[in-house]
């Protein structure tokens, strides 16, 4: 058994560290390569060193794609910087790359000049012809716009853990630490965090996290002692300028899933989770389903259409209701968000977009069920519809949409999308004793009690629950007379409660913050409005562009319906609206729709984030001509 | 200590609602609302307690005129809603009332899953085998050959036996009764409600505006006797206006056959005993249909398992007995933090 080495600190560096203000990283390799392992291992180790990041996982659809395709390559980038970090970056200033098949697909996100960190012992005839490459492009002159380090990671591993008696194939398996461990020498960051994750995660396997650990820090000490080409050194990155307390790492479907947790327990309600599988949407289910000592039920339906029935029918005998699926699900349950809207119960469904029409690009991310939210069912058939921004934001968003289901008594509709949900970032850990508890009182006293007699002030019919003796009531999805909740055909009846249910959303409004910009005046030359994951890039886009000087704003929406009182106002101050979307124009139809501002568009529907450069463009070409 | 008196024992009356019945005069449906209301009565439930939870159809109606708690949903959906009121709170006491359309037809897929799962709930099947709320047209139970306004010429589909999917989707209850049969009806309602799981009842229920007499061949008074059967636990399977007709294995087959008793030597001691126990007898009764056979009424099969709800309450106490407390600045706080100091 080999002596596991400790971890050394580094020697006094013989030659100085690169200082950098941020830098944007992509690790690339096979989908068998553990590539989001290394990625995440390298977010946790950046964060608590004291950076500002954010990451963007991008892997393929396929679970187990062909090794050494292009279509198998598996991607995680993560910007990070002793500044504000608010995208996963436009542009990479490193790949790190594992076969040519990586090298061929991410060679597009790395800038001129750039570095190329690459596994020259991947790159055989075999492989090299799997990736479409006719010659061996670290052998001719294709990549010399860019620095490159050819090491020969395969065999550097291969000796590294050669003691371990994993086989060839599990040695090989360690290749993705060998690179880490080389990495974090690069940018000078803690093994540490991932030796006592190797060590929790192969408990059970001593020899695998030995040979692991081994293959990190091996990887770790050729940074330290090889002579690198390019006069490389290695980089140093200040602490950004962070908020004190207690931080952690969060995507956006862990911040989801605990934002789901904390708002039912703050209204003291228990939870019934009711989903079926579906991607980006998944996660939520797994995280939940090992909550259930937090008074939480999750139940794998059947189906979609199972899945929001089963949450109304929770709703309905006094649990929270939630379900979570992407587009092509929440079409499904489009006629049971109808019922909900008509029994008038609360119901919180969850859509992490995803790229469509139909089964569309199922791992790609896209912001286009915004109609399907607002508009998207049969009847006059109003709910509200909030948005998250970024992975954080999911937690305070889901406990507002909990306060508004069981404010109102309706069903609420949550937008993310596949890149806020597998998206990290740090986080603050708020402290649940500073959130205000509501909890919710179920209606009990016979005396009086009518089922669609409202409160004057949210029109929420009351909840009464079975099993209250003296309420015993009916409703269902057939009109129902505004007080007694029994079926009415009377055509006055209708009017009156298609009319009662559009005011009761509509006055959710005025218990939303009023709009304000994020950054810039409330007033000026140009509003760009974004709502969703745009919001990383376009906040940067527009502070980039005051600081040269340019008279422009960002607006945020998290409420997308009701949209804020204020909002007509806020953007009757601009002379020009832009509003980036991945869709082809949703929110500028429904900002064009309800306020007749000449709304203009800036569309992307390639499955990828907008980049920073792409929106300030479009702010330049508006402004400067 | 406070004192406990028992609740007023409840009547018929107090299960019903001041709701208009708006099915069709003569709908069978009258005599199982009727039915029903003199069953809850008569076990003694409490209507706070009760749930009805229905789907589409004429049946699913129902709900209305019951004074319990009532939910009409959509189409086909009712075992999903009725599920997810058992999982939010399993001391209701939950029946989903459905057609043949609502849940062979539309619903077919939450059928199975509820009984796969075996929920704690009772579902009544009114099969009349016809869709009556949209004016006729030919059901998933419609026989072949069934004319009706979307098949001038006659249904081309072989018909779906309600019971024999339920026991194939894996339900541990499955009873038969028919409208008419005002005493048999409370009897099975009973035997469903005391059952724990999933009960699945099927009621031949008569549609006297869309397929009048469907199901005279073996309702009919006169014929009644010689063409169904009523099963009975651990009596033997003797039927007809004499009760000379029997039930037997067919000597080398893994098949029923009707024989008489007192010809070729066949005494009531070959007749087969029923046990409602069996799953294959109960596969067997389930799809017996005249002229060959009689149609099996009653308890087919009963087997409890544990239920959905058994197993979810279980999970629930293991993680709350080896949880946290459920202290949510604990949750946010699992895994790797760090902490920033100014």
């Amino acid at each position: 058994m080999p002596r596991q080495e400790p971890v050394k600190q580094d020697p006094a560096a013989p030659h100085q560290r690169q200082e950098l203000g941020s830098a944007v990283v992509r690790f690339a390799g096979d989908s068998g390569d553990g590539i989001q392992f290394t990625g995440s291992q390298f977010t946790q180790s950046t964060a608590m060193s004291g950076n500002d990041l954010a990451t963007f996982p991008d892997f393929p659809a396929e679970i187990r794609a062909p090794a050494g395709t292009t279509f198998g390559v598996s991607a995680f980038q993560i910007n990070f910087g002793a500044e504000t970090i608010r995208t996963s970056g436009d542009e990479c200033d490193m790949v790190v790359i594992m076969n040519p098949a990586a090298l061929k697909a991410e060679l597009p996100e790395l800038k001129p000049g750039g570095l190329i960190i690459v596994d020259t012992g991947t790159f055989s005839e075999r492989n090299l012809h799997k990736a479409h490459y006719d010659d061996n492009p670290l052998e001719n002159d294709s990549l010399a716009p860019y620095r490159v380090i050819k090491l020969d990671m395969t065999a550097m591993t291969l000796e590294a853990v050669k003691d371990f008696g994993l086989g060839k194939k599990g040695a090989l398996r360690c290749k993705n630490m060998w690179a880490l461990g080389f990495v974090y020498w690069m940018y000078d960051r803690s093994r540490q965090p991932t030796i006592d994750w190797l060590n929790e995660k192969f408990a059970k396997l001593p020899d695998v996290a030995a040979a692991n650990i081994a293959a990190l820090n091996a990887g770790h000490a050729f940074g330290e002692t090889a002579e690198m080409p390019h006069d490389l050194h290695g980089f140093s990155i200040g602490h950004a300028d962070i908020a004190p307390g207690e931080y952690r790492t969060v995507t956006g479907a862990e911040a989801l899933t605990w934002g789901l947790v904390a708002g039912a327990k703050l209204v003291g309600l228990k939870m019934t989770f009711c989903s079926y599988p579906i991607t980006p949407a998944t996660s939520i289910l797994h995280y939940l389903s090992n909550l259930m000592e937090y008074d939480i039920v999750t139940f794998q339906a059947e189906d979609e259409i199972a899945a929001i029935c089963s949450a109304i029918g929770a709703s309905y005998a006094g649990s929270l209701g939630v379900t979570s699926s992407s587009g092509p699900g929440i079409a499904l349950k489009g006629e049971a968000m109808g019922l909900a809207i008509s029994a008038e119960l609360p119901l919180i469904i969850l859509n992490s977009q995803r790229a469509g029409p139909s089964t569309g690009l199922p791992t790609k991310t896209e912001q286009s069920d915004l109609y399907q939210a607002v508009f998207g069912r049969n009847g006059d058939s109003p709910l509200a519809v909030l948005a998250a921004r970024s992975p954080s934001d999911c937690f305070n968003v889901a406990i507002e949409a909990i306060r508004i289901a069981v404010t109102y008594m309706t069903p609420v509709i949550l937008l993310t999308d596949g890149y806020i949900g597998n998206a990290a970032e740090p986080w603050l850990i708020p402290d649940m004793d500073t959130y205000e508890r509501t909890p919710v009182s179920f209606r009990t006293d016979p005396e009086g009690f009518k089922p669609y007699l409202r409160d004057e002030r949210t029109l929420a019919r009351p909840w009464a629950l079975p099993g209250t003796p003296g309420l015993e009531h009916r409703i269902g999805g057939l009109e129902k007379d505004s007080e007694t909740g029994h079926i009415s055909y009377d055509p006055e009846n209708h009017q009156k409660m298609t009319n009662l249910r559009m005011a009761k959303i509509n006055g959710i409004a005025e218990s939303l913050p009023l709009q304000t910009t994020e950054e810039g005046a409330d007033k000026g030359r140009m509003a760009v409005v974004g709502w969703g994951s745009t919001y990383g890039s376009i906040n940067r886009a527009v502070s980039a562009l005051r600081d040269e000087g340019m008279d422009v704003s960002h607006i945020h929406l998290r409420h997308i319906w009701p949209l804020p009182k204020n909002l007509g106002d806020l953007l009757a101050g601009f002379e020009q609206i832009l509003v980036p979307e991945m869709n082809t124009g949703q929110l500028k139809t429904l900002l064009r729709d309800q306020y007749l501002v000449d709304a203009q568009g800036l569309n992307k529907v390639s499955g990828q984030p907008f980049k920073i450069a792409e929106i300030e463009s479009a702010i330049r070409d508006r402004l400067e001509n | 200590m406070n004192v406990v008196t028992p609740p007023e024992k409840l009547s018929p009356k107090d299960f019903a609602t001041d709701q208009e019945v708006r099915w069709c005069p003569g709908c069978g449906d009258y005599a199982i609302l009727k039915a029903m209301q003199r069953t809850l009565a008569d076990i003694g439930v409490t209507k706070e307690n009760t749930v009805f939870v229905s789907g589409i159809g004429c049946a699913a109606r129902f709900p209305y005129y019951m004074a319990t708690y009532g939910f009409h949903t959509i189409h086909g959906r009712a075992p999903a809603i009725g599920t997810g009121v058992k999982l939010a709170n399993p001391e209701l006491d939950v029946w989903i009332v459905s057609g043949d359309g609502d849940a062979l037809s539309i619903g077919g897929n939450h059928l199975l899953h509820v009984l796969r799962r075996n929920v704690n709930l009772q579902i009544l099947l009114f099969n009349n085998e016809i869709y009556g709320l949209t004016k006729g047209q030919y059901s998933p139970t419609s026989r072949a050959g069934t004319r009706s306004p979307s098949t001038p010429l006659g249904s081309i589909e072989k018909p779906v036996s309600a019971a024999a999917l339920a026991l194939g989707a894996g339900a541990r209850f499955v009873a038969r009764s028919v409208d008419t049969m005002q005493a048999h009806l409370p009897y099975v309602f009973q035997r469903a409600h005391e059952h724990k799981g999933t009960s699945f009842v099927e009621i031949f229920q008569n549609c006297i505006v869309y397929n009048n007499g469907v199901f005279s061949q073996f309702t009919d008074k006169e014929i009644a006797d010689d063409n169904e059967i009523v099963l009975e636990h651990g009596k033997p399977l003797i039927f007809g206006k004499e009760k000379n007709l029997g039930l037997r294995v067919k000597a080398g087959f893994f098949d029923l056959e009707v024989v008489t008793i007192g010809q070729n030597g066949i005494t009531e001691a070959d007749i087969l005993v029923h046990d409602e126990t069996n799953r294959a007898l109960a596969n067997m009764l389930a799809l017996m249909e005249p002229p060959l056979f009689p149609v099996a009424i009653g308890v087919l099969y009963c087997q409890p398992a544990p239920s959905y709800d058994d197993g979810v309450k279980k999970h629930k106490d293991e993680a709350k007995a080896q949880g946290s407390g459920g202290d949510l600045n604990a949750l946010l706080r699992r895994g790797h933090t760090w902490t920033i100091t100014d």
